[in-house]
C-alpha cells in the first residue's frame, strides 16, 4: 500500500483549485454581463421585458443550482451535441449568477432617489444617458459590497459542478479520498482551501459596507 | 432537434417522487426549527453573551459561511466516522443542514438583536428582570419579527441547497430524480419534473413561513 503524506494530498488539491478559481471567474464575469442585461430588462418601461426578467429571476432563485446543472448537462445533450462537463457547468453557473446579480443590482438602482431620474430627464437626457451618466455611477457605490459578498456564493456554487463530473477542488477531494482513505484529513483540507478563497472576499465585503455607511452618515 | 419527450414513466415512478418530496420536506422542517434555535443561541452569544465564548461562535459562523455546503456534508458523513461518530445518511443530512442554517441565521438574528433600542434593555432591567429574562421576554420576539423576511429567504435557500444530500444517498427528491433517470434513461424529463416540484416547494415554503410569522408575531396580525 502506498503511503500519502499531507503534502501529497495538499499538492493535488491545490492543483485542482485552479479550476475552481477559473470557473468562478468565468461564471462571475459571464454572470455579470448577463446580469447587467437582466437589470436593464427588469427596470425597462416595457411591461413584457420586465415580466420576462422577473420570471427568469424567480425561476433561477426558486430552483436548486444542482437541478440547473443537471438540466444544462442533459438538456444540451438533446441537441445531439456531446456536452463536456465544463460547458454545462459554465453555462448553468453563468445563468444562475446572472439571476442573483441582476436582482442585487436592481435593488441598488431602485435605492437611488427618484429626484435623480427627474433631474436628469429635465436636462433632456434619454433613458440610456440617464443610466450611464447619473444612475449607474451612484448605484455602483452601493452595489460593490453585496456584489463582492455574492462572489463568495459563486465560489461555493462551483463545488456543485463536481457532481456532473467537472474536476475541480471538490471532485479532487473525492478522488483523493478514494485513493488515500483519509476522508477526515482530505475534506478538512478541502474546506480549508475554500475558506482561504472565500474569507478575504467576505471580510472585504463587510469592510466596504461599513465604509459606505460611514460615508452616508457624514452627508 | 428530433427528441421525443416522454413523461409516461410518471405513472410508474410517482411513489418514488412522493417519497422524495416527503424526505425533502422532513429535512427542511427539522433543519429550519433546529437551525433557527441554534442560530438564536449563537446570536445571543455574539450580541450579549460572555466574552470568552464569542470567538468560538464567530469562528464557527465564519467557517460555515465560507465553505460549500457539499463539503460540510461530506466532512460530516465521510470524515466524522474516523472520530468514531458514524451517522446514517438522513442523520448526517439533518446535522449538516442544522449546522449550516445555524451559522447563517445567527448572523441575521444578531442584526435583529443589535437593532433593539437600548431603552428596551433598560426597561427590562428596571422591571427587575435578569439579563436573560430581558432577552427572552422583551428583546427576542421583536428582534425576530424585524428580520423574519431575511430569515425566511435563508430557509428557502437552505431547502434548495438540500438537493445535494442525494450525494450521500439520502433519499430526497433529487435522489428520486437520479434513480428515475438511471432506470428510464429519461434524464431531461426527470430533472424537469423535479425542478418544477422544487419551484412549487419553494413557493409553498415561503407562504408557510409568512404564515408562521403571522402566528408568532401577533402584533403584526392585529394590525
Amino acid at each position: 500500500m502506498i503511503e500519502f503524506t499531507i503534502w501529497d494530498i495538499l499538492r493535488n488539491l491545490l492543483l485542482a483549485s485552479r479550476w475552481t478559481i477559473v470557473l468562478s471567474l468565468v461564471s462571475f464575469a459571464g454572470g455579470g454581463v448577463v446580469g447587467l442585461a437582466l437589470l436593464f430588462l427588469r427596470i425597462s418601461r416595457r411591461k413584457w421585458t420586465r415580466a420576462f426578467a422577473k420570471y427568469y429571476i424567480e425561476l433561477f432563485q426558486g430552483t436548486p443550482l444542482l437541478m440547473q446543472l443537471f438540466i444544462a448537462f442533459f438538456g444540451l445533450g438533446l441537441f445531439g451535441i456531446d456536452v463536456p462537463a465544463w460547458l454545462a457547468a459554465g453555462l448553468a453557473l453563468i445563468l444562475w449568477t446572472a439571476a442573483f446579480l441582476g436582482e442585487i443590482w436592481r435593488g441598488c438602482v431602485e435605492a437611488i432617489a427618484k429626484g435623480q431620474w427627474e433631474a436628469s430627464a429635465s436636462l433632456g437626457m434619454g433613458r440610456l444617458q440617464q443610466m450611464r451618466y447619473v444612475i449607474l455611477p451612484q448605484a455602483l457605490r452601493i452595489a460593490v459590497p453585496p456584489t463582492v459578498g455574492f462572489s463568495v456564493q459563486v465560489i461555493k456554487g462551483t463545488a456543485l459542478t463536481s457532481i456532473i463530473g467537472f474536476v475541480e477542488l471538490s471532485k479532487a477531494g473525492t478522488v483523493v479520498t478514494n485513493a488515500t482513505f483519509q476522508p477526515f484529513t482530505v475534506y478538512g483540507l478541502v474546506a480549508l482551501i475554500y475558506f482561504v478563497l472565500c474569507w478575504p472576499l467576505s471580510k472585504s465585503s463587510q469592510i466596504l459596507e461599513r465604509k459606505l455607511n460611514v460615508a452616508h452618515r457624514n452627508h | 432537434m428530433n427528441y421525443q419527450f416522454e413523461f409516461g414513466w410518471l405513472f410508474e415512478y410517482y411513489p418514488q417522487i412522493a417519497k422524495g418530496i416527503a424526505i425533502t420536506i422532513e429535512l427542511i422542517a427539522v433543519g429550519a426549527v433546529a437551525g433557527i434555535l441554534l442560530g438564536i443561541v449563537c446570536a445571543w452569544v455574539r450580541a450579549l453573551g460572555p466574552a470568552w465564548l464569542k470567538p468560538f461562535v464567530a469562528g464557527y459562523v465564519e467557517l460555515i459561511r465560507n465553505t460549500p455546503f457539499l463539503i460540510q456534508l461530506f466532512f460530516i458523513f465521510f470524515g466524522l466516522p474516523s472520530l468514531g461518530l458514524q451517522l446514517s445518511e438522513l442523520k448526517a443530512a439533518n446535522l449538516a443542514m442544522i449546522v449550516n442554517l445555524g451559522a447563517y441565521s445567527s448572523e441575521i438574528i444578531r442584526a435583529g438583536i443589535q437593532a433593539t433600542p437600548r431603552g428596551q434593555f433598560e426597561a427590562g432591567a428596571s422591571l427587575a428582570m435578569s439579563p436573560f429574562e430581558t432577552f427572552r421576554h422583551v428583546v427576542l420576539v421583536p428582534s425576530l419579527e424585524r428580520i423574519w423576511p431575511a430569515l425566511s429567504s435563508q430557509v428557502v435557500i437552505v431547502m434548495l441547497g438540500s438537493a445535494v444530500v442525494s450525494q450521500i444517498a439520502a433519499e430526497d427528491l433529487t435522489f428520486a430524480a437520479n434513480f428515475i433517470q438511471s432506470r428510464t434513461f429519461r434524464a431531461f424529463e426527470a430533472y424537469i419534473v423535479s425542478t418544477a416540484v422544487y419551484l412549487v416547494l419553494a413557493i409553498l415554503l415561503r407562504q408557510v413561513l409568512s404564515m408562521v410569522g403571522w402566528a408568532i408575531f401577533p402584533r403584526r396580525a392585529a394590525r
